[in-house]
């Protein structure tokens, strides 16, 4: 019998200029199944859902949706035809309220008054349908928490009776506590009859959660697997077309002396009375949830933020950095977690964007040598192994990890003897992570002193010699690398 | 080092290959092709267009404004705005003419300080937006009538009279009309400093993400500040060379100066949002408008019609930069 499908993409091709992005890739969806959708960065899991959304046009192939051949012009045909994508970014309005941002394409269309009455209470039995009664429709979506505007996002998909949602990489903002929510809202979904297509890097969330997999890489079919027969190992070696078989690479590096002495230290609202220290050589975790502090409590160090009190002792020396060209002169260094936001010039060149903290190496007299510098980016990024066409081209048109190597080697080229990595693999693949714990790796091992802050325990638990838990904004406790387990972060950060 | 060389040929894809593309030459060129089909045009449409004198006369008329439009084209690319440039030029356009001929200063230290004093204008600009954080175009609106003010008040709105043989010596035939080489000297200047210097690249930055670009160890008000202060300058340097060419320094120059500026900037694909524009395309901008004018000039077109024109000139300037840079983003 053949078997029903919700989506199908049939040997999708798609070229930018000259570059495949895909070729005939295909996708079968079925009715009431979570799908999920993996491959590497750059794989074209993002070109595929844009396709499918309608934000570009296909150059081949074709697209059926409910075994109808669909022809998609405009993102506007695709909501018609019950498709909705959640993305990254929210596309909500924060100054609007709950009510209004899950009815806004409704707003338009509605006669010239608008029932406000009628309004809160259809979002109000959208909200509870998926059990958040305690969000209240009247409130402006800019103060939720992100969990919250993604349950908003999620609300008004379903308002416009999608069958077919998609969520891209729905959690990478999220805690471990919002995570399992959002899984079983997506469970639940599932049973009432929508279809899912999921990506994310987060293997195990898609082990647990999917019914299917799709895996792609280099904007190539793969296979589809049924999730039950296959286990992490198998599902990577698909993705990466080779076993990887260590994640975590061994590092030799040898512990020195103490470089950095932090005491009492508090900041802002959040951050009281944390103290830790760093030796050289040493990799040092920052973990607990998400709000807990950690990246207030660097930038403070950093001379981002004001601290309030507390001493800082940088090799031997007390140190307060004002702002963060004092730290960077004293080669301190750190590694934003927001890289769109914050570490990166995505509309100017990978050249630029690599040098912008170690100006002082091509320059003299504040004069730019283009030649040298041109040299200089393309050795450190062959040493990192980034992948990009040329030096003059904008940082946007790398995939996600190779951005993240960009802001990293900016990092590296400052010449840092400490350094603080907010969150470095947020959002980069399987193969991208452990090229930069290798290059975390190699800085322990010419002695930089390195904290990683990370939301992921595995990664702590793979990576750090010790880590400390905070909570709250304040130290819950310290563990050392022998009794570092998922267990004993959780206990922490928790609080248990 | 020859090792290294083989490394990277190894484990990087080869640099693209330059091969000529039509289309883009055509996009990142548009306003230089704007300009050229203008000047073609307009030689054909009058016989007077392509002689000496008209030229030296649009060399002459324009190198005010295309200094002001480089002031503003910094201002723009680290994302602000400053609308004080036309009020500034009568700062230097009073302030010289009353040291010429109220006090009888030699003309060349006159615009000296009067340059230096229009400074003083963009650093209160600057201090205001890069410290307190107040908007530029609330900043520069409030200079904007403050500058004014000041030049009424100084010549207690009467135009300053200059006489024969002092500040007008910058616009001689003379000497190789010094205004029309002081503003080429400022355009390669400004342009090789855009280009080389850190400077020029760190306000580019600031431009696109100042956020990174604090958090990269750069201290960016400063930056920011200069470029107000950058502005002022040359624009206070124009409206000298306004008082030179009209032998009187008067405080209702420059009305309206601040618009042409950010139009010249914007028809050089310069974005108001910051992190784009180039200087050469800038007065490539600023010559276009200039051309605009004078060969209606020279065709006796009247002169309100002439705004309705260039306006649409604008507009289909900008258009045509917006249509050809909408390419498809890559993944």
């Amino acid at each position: 019998m053949q078997k029903e499908y919700a989506v199908q993409m049939k040997d999708i091709t798609k070229r930018f200029g000259g570059v495949r992005a895909l070729t005939d890739v295909s996708l079968n969806v079925e009715k009431a199944e979570i799908h999920a959708l993996i491959g590497e960065n750059g794989a074209g899991k993002s070109t595929l859902m844009k396709i499918l959304a309608g934000a570009y046009q296909k150059d081949e192939g074709q697209i059926f949706i409910g075994g109808k051949e669909a022809k998609i012009t405009s993102p506007k045909d695709v909501i018609n035809l019950g498709v909705s994508v959640i993305y990254q970014e929210f596309m909500l309005a924060p100054d609007l309220t709950v009510a209004e941002n899950i009815f806004i394409d409704k707003l338009a269309d509605s006669s010239m008054f608008i029932n406000w009455k009628t309004l809160k209470r259809r979002a109000k039995e959208e909200l509870i349908k998926l059990g958040f009664d305690d969000i209240d429709p009247e409130e402006k979506v800019g103060s939720l928490s992100v969990a919250y505007q993604q349950i908003v996002e999620i609300c008004k998909c379903l308002a416009r009776e999608s069958k077919v949602l998609v969520f891209d990489e729905p959690t990478a903002v999220l805690t471990f506590s919002e995570t399992q929510k959002l899984l079983s809202i997506i469970r639940n979904l599932k049973k009432n009859g929508v279809s899912i297509i999921y990506i994310s890097h987060r293997l195990e969330e898609l082990l647990e959660i999917s019914d299917h997999i799709t895996v792609l890489k280099d904007g190539k079919y793969v296979d589809t697997v049924v999730t039950s027969s296959i286990n992490k190992e198998e599902l990577v070696s698909l993705m990466v077309g080779r076993e990887i078989t260590q994640l975590f690479p061994e590092r030799k590096a040898k512990i020195g002396k103490e470089i950095l002495k932090v005491e009492n230290l508090s900041a802002g609202n959040l951050v009281k009375d944390v103290s830790f220290s760093v030796k050289s050589g040493e990799v040092v975790g920052f973990s607990g949830l998400v709000g807990s502090g950690r990246t207030e409590a660097m930038r403070a160090i950093f001379g981002a933020d004001k601290r309030k009190s507390g001493t800082v002792i940088y090799f031997g020396e007390e140190v307060n950095f004002k702002n963060p060209k004092e730290a960077i002169n004293k080669g301190f260094g750190l590694l934003p977690e927001d890289r769109k936001k914050q570490g990166l010039l995505l509309e100017q060149s990978i050249r630029m964007n690599t040098t912008l903290a170690s100006m002082f190496k091509i320059k003299k007299l504040g004069v730019i040598n283009h030649k040298k510098e041109k040299e200089y980016v393309k050795e450190l990024l062959a040493s990192i192994a980034t992948k990009y066409g040329s030096v003059e081209d904008n940082v946007n048109s790398l995939s996600g990890g190779n951005q993240q190597k960009i802001a990293l080697a900016k990092w590296l080229s400052a010449d840092c003897k400490c350094l603080v990595f907010d969150e470095p693999t947020r959002g980069v693949d399987v193969g991208a992570k452990t090229e930069i714990y290798k290059i975390i790796n190699e800085l322990a091992s010419e002695g930089v002193g390195v904290i990683v802050i990370s939301s992921e325990m595995s990664e702590i638990i793979g990576m750090c010699d010790r880590a400390i838990v905070m909570r709250q904004g304040a130290i819950a406790g310290e563990v050392d690398k022998s009794e570092l387990t998922e267990n004993n972060l959780i206990k922490l950060a928790m609080g248990v | 080092m020859a090792n290294m060389e083989l490394e990277y040929n190894k484990n990087l894809p080869k640099e693209k290959s330059k091969k000529f593309n039509l289309k883009q030459f055509l996009i990142d060129n548009n306003t230089y092709i704007i300009l050229v089909l203008l000047i073609i045009i307009s030689s054909m449409l009058s016989d007077t267009f392509l002689t000496s004198m008209n030229l030296t006369n649009i060399a002459l008329q324009q190198a005010a404004p295309i200094l002001v439009a480089i002031g503003m084209l910094f201002v723009i690319v680290t994302g602000g705005i400053d609308l004080s440039v036309g009020s500034v030029m009568t700062i230097g356009a009073t302030v010289s003419a009353i040291l010429i001929s109220e006090m009888g200063a030699n003309y060349l230290p006159a615009m000296i300080v009067a340059v230096l004093i229009g400074t003083i204008f963009g650093l209160f600009t600057g201090i205001l937006v890069a410290y307190t954080g107040m908007q530029g175009f609330v900043a520069s609106l409030a200079t904007m009538t403050i500058a004014r003010g000041v030049s009424f008040v100084l010549t207690e709105g009467r135009p300053v009279k200059l006489e024969a043989g002092t500040l007008d010596t910058i616009v001689s035939k003379e000497f190789f009309y010094p205004i029309i080489i002081i503003a080429i000297v400022l355009i390669v200047l400004f342009a090789l400093v855009q280009k080389y210097t850190s400077w020029g690249r760190i306000i580019i930055a600031i431009g696109s993400n100042s956020t990174a670009v604090q958090l990269a160890g750069i201290r960016t008000k400063r930056y920011i500040l200069s470029t107000y202060a950058v502005s002022a300058a040359l624009a206070a340097l124009a409206g000298v060379f306004i008082a030179a060419r009209s032998s009187t320094g008067s405080a209702t120059v420059g009305m309206g100066q601040e618009l042409d500026a950010i139009a010249a900037c914007v028809i050089g694909g310069a974005s108001l949002a910051g992190g784009k524009g180039f200087v050469v395309k800038a007065v490539a901008g600023g010559l276009i408008l200039g051309l605009i004018g004078n060969i209606m000039n020279l065709m006796a077109v009247p002169s309100y019609p002439q705004d309705i024109i260039k306006g649409f000139i604008i507009v289909a300037a900008v258009l045509l930069g917006i249509l050809t840079s909408k390419s498809e983003k890559t993944v």
